[in-house]
């Protein structure tokens, strides 16, 4: 008697198909050595909506009365395998689903694997990891995020690698062979799909975390309130209306203390402040009102409020004042203002780097152009199958070009 | 045994009208000074909506009177309306208040005192619009409070009440009024309508307090609330309706006080139980033929009594059974359904049914359907259930049987 619990954490929309169809796959190929399975997605979560945070799970198990316990609950208390499908989520996890920042190796039991798709080191991704108190692993698919719309599905093979990575760290449940017999048979199978499958298993890296490895930064967290603590009538105290940031000057808005939802962000923007031109437009337009506005006019994106939309890059009309850059280049929320103030060339050297990293400044998300999927796909499997391409082709990759 | 009737004695500062339930109910709101009332017309509770109409077109009354596109709007104005702080007034009948659900469900957990009348109505088909319980009972699962009052003094005294009893901070529930259609709303009656000094006194003013929607009280009301939050609100809600109780004791026992009359027992009327054998029970205005069949029945040595329950929620549990204990056999008349249900019978013979579950003595309880649609209730049917009740004190056993009256046959 056993089981094998696994969760996909994805990004709401555009990963919405890959992380029910990794989920069908665990069960389809556990199936294959007759096993039960289930797959379902958090209920409570949001999936429905831009890069929100959420989770589909799988469980296999040898008896249909071992799946029973996990049938009526929105999700497992613990998973074997974590599994990841961007990367920029190894900064936590703050889902419409419960309340406070979740480490994405929360759920993931000592000595259990987190498989991730990403093309930084081990070392880049634990400076982001927070740190566990049970040793793990941190298992490596080189392959960037694959994202897709809702109606859409990118055939890039990440969920053929996925499942291919899984029956190397799981060989008990996905025999390797079992798993390439699904892939062939699912609705979306094919033999190229399965060569895919066993190059992941191949190549794929494991690294075990020791207990002291990973972020130290504790999680902001909240103790929810008894149902007498509570304030009566589904009411809750609004938000205050917002505070001079300094000297009387400038303004901040307060925030929701207890949803953050930053986690929602996979790039956010780079500003140049000495291109400003201070015409309010980021400031008006933000839909999550970001900015906090300096006490010399200047528009600063709080990084704890941002969640990394771009419409301020859509509208500031001053060129290349703000430069939507990958989450993943960033390890902290600090604020850029304030770096620039302190130290305006150290600041410009920064910044500088940031943007002009073709790596970093890609659109993370969607299909812009006809022909990009074409485009994309069959092109270096090792690295994702997708060709970086800076910019929107036909709108502005010209001017990104390096 | 003969019946005594008694003029009525004249009450000191009320004035005596000749007027119909929903009219009384509206010289209620008038005196309550009622700020914002919706309206959407149903029969048959479209007559308090015209008669408060009147009220204002005549000065006698100031307040928002909002004519909505159809009863879910119709609820969700004055719900909105109640949160900032106004007295709010509300009404439909049958069918226009299940239009209404979705306004209906939120209302108790949003804490808010809403005032309605329900003017009983059939749950159709189209066009039948005779008096049946079920469009009330629909909500009495939701935190909902819940009564039923049998004539136009009562309407008035209980909306008087209803307020009191709703906008107290312990409870901050809505209450459902119900008033059978026709033969309540439609008809005219002597009511002795207070003086505004005497309501005053009575009735404070609404107080939202911690909960007003306003600037200088900013809160959120209703945001989105998952698993970790909807359980702690509904035992708010359970905790709400369980201090109701208390608070309903305390209304009546003041307003005996400030008006010098009113029931003793807030919660049912009990016609002639002191040595009852067999107990009738009844909501609404079925309490009237039996009452009249009563009578008939003590002339001729039968000793009957009526258990008229007034609120259903809070259900008064332990006052029920102890009331209904002592009888022989106990009948209960609904004037609702409930198909499929255990026995088949109505609502009210299964609550019974439930309260009774753990009493000490347990007499035998049948139960009868009578009256839908508006259908009357004859003395006829009264006299046939009661025999049945005989029967079964008698043999000391219920059939487990629900029983229907006056049906073509």
């Amino acid at each position: 008697m056993a089981h094998f619990t696994c969760e996909v954490v994805y990004r709401g929309i555009f990963q919405k198909n890959l992380a029910a169809r990794i989920c069908r796959g665990i069960v389809l190929s556990a199936r294959k050595a007759g096993r039960w399975g289930i797959a379902f997605g958090r209920y409570g979560d949001s999936p429905q909506r831009n890069g929100i945070p959420a989770k589909d799970f799988a469980i296999v198990a040898d008896s249909q009365e071992e799946l029973e316990q996990n049938m009526a609950r929105y999700e497992p208390k613990e998973v074997d395998v974590t599994i990841c499908v961007d990367d920029t989520l190894s900064k936590g996890v703050e889902s419409w689903a419960w309340y406070g920042l979740q480490p994405i190796n929360r759920l993931t039991v000592p000595n259990g694997t987190v498989l991730m798709t990403s093309i930084q080191s081990p070392e880049e991704l634990l400076k982001d990891i927070h740190k566990k108190e049970s040793p793990y692993n941190l298992a490596l698919v080189r392959a960037k995020a694959s994202f897709s719309g809702l109606w859409v599905y990118k055939e890039d093979h990440t969920e053929a690698r996925i499942l291919g990575a899984l029956a190397k760290i799981q060989p008990n449940f996905l025999s390797l062979d079992a798993v390439c017999q699904a892939i062939r048979e699912a609705e979306w199978g094919s033999d190229l799909k399965v060569q895919s499958a066993r190059k992941a298993y191949e190549r794929l890296e494991t690294r075990p975390v020791k207990i002291a490895e990973g972020n130290s930064e504790v999680p902001y967290a909240f103790e929810k309130p008894k149902w007498w603590e509570m304030r009566e009538g589904v009411s809750i105290p609004a938000i205050p209306i917002g505070k001079p940031m300094e000297g009387g000057k400038g303004y901040v808005p307060e925030r929701n203390p207890y949803f953050k939802k930053f986690t929602t962000r996979t790039m956010r923007p780079v500003i140049d402040f000495d291109k400003c031109v201070k015409c309010t437009l980021c400031w008006l337009q933000c839909p999550d009102s970001c900015f906090d506005v300096t006490p010399d006019g200047l528009y600063d994106a709080n990084m704890e409020s941002c969640c990394g939309c771009g419409v301020c890059e859509a509208v500031c009309p001053a060129k290349e004042c703000i430069t939507m850059v990958s989450e993943a280049a960033f390890d902290d929320n600090a604020s850029q203002w304030d770096m620039w103030r302190k130290d305006k060339a150290k600041y410009t050297a920064w910044m500088t780097g940031k943007i002009n990293d073709k790596k970093t400044v890609v659109r993370s998300h969607g299909f812009r152009f006809r022909g990009q999927y074409e485009e994309e796909i069959g092109k270096d499997l090792d690295m994702g199958g997708i060709e970086i391409t800076a910019g929107i082709p036909g709108e502005n990759a010209d001017a990104k070009k390096l | 045994m003969a019946v005594e009737t008694k003029a009525a004695p004249a009450v000191a500062n009320h004035k005596e009208m000749l007027i119909s339930g929903s009219e009384a109910c509206a010289e209620a709101l008038t005196l309550a000074d009622i700020d914002v009332v919706t309206a959407y017309p149903i029969r048959p509770y479209d007559t308090v909506m015209q008669a408060i109409a009147k009220k204002i077109a005549n000065g006698h009354l100031v307040a928002e009177y909002i004519v909505a596109e159809g009863e879910h709007s119709q609820f969700e104005i004055v719900k909105h309306a109640s949160t900032v702080g106004a007295r709010v007034f509300c009404g439909s009948s049958g069918v226009g208040w299940m239009y209404a659900m979705e306004c209906l469900v939120v209302t108790p957990p949003l804490r808010v005192p809403m005032v309605c009348m329900v003017g009983n109505r059939a749950l159709d088909d189209p066009g039948a619009f005779g008096v049946e319980h079920n469009d009330a009972l629909v909500v009495r699962d939701l935190g909902w409070m819940l009564i039923w009052v049998d004539t136009a003094q009562e309407m008035l005294d209980t909306t008087l009440l209803a307020y009191r009893i709703a906008e107290d901070r312990r409870v901050f529930l809505p209450i459902a009024m119900s008033a059978d259609g026709a033969f309540l709303t439609h008809s005219q009656a002597l009511v002795q309508v207070p003086s505004k000094a005497l309501v005053d006194k009575f009735l404070p003013r609404y107080d939202r307090g911690d909960l007003l929607l306003h600037p200088d009280n900013p809160i959120t009301v209703a945001p989105q609330a998952n698993e970790d939050w909807v359980i702690e609100i509904r035992r708010q809600n359970d905790e709400a309706m369980k201090r109701a109780t208390t608070v309903i004791d305390e209304a009546y026992a003041d307003f005996r006080k400030s008006f010098g009359r009113g029931p003793e027992n807030p919660w049912f009327e009990e016609y002639m139980t002191d040595d009852a054998e067999i107990i009738l029970v009844g909501m609404g205005t079925i309490s009237l033929p039996i009452k009249v069949a009563i009578r008939e029945m003590r002339a001729k040595g039968k000793k009957v009594g009526l258990v008229r329950p007034r609120w259903f929620r809070p259900f008064p549990t332990e006052r029920m059974v102890k009331a209904l204990s002592r009888a022989s056999a106990i009948g209960v008349i609904d004037r609702d359904y409930s198909f499929g249900s255990p026995f088949n019978s109505g609502v009210v013979a299964n609550e019974i049914r439930a309260a009774m579950y753990n009493a000490d003595k347990r007499p035998p309880l049948l139960s009868f359907i009578c009256g839908l649609g508006g259908r009357e209730v004859t003395l006829e049917d009264v006299h046939k259930a009661t025999d049945m009740c005989y029967a079964a004190a008698k043999s000391g056993k219920s059939d487990l049987k629900t029983h229907w009256l006056g049906v073509r046959e």
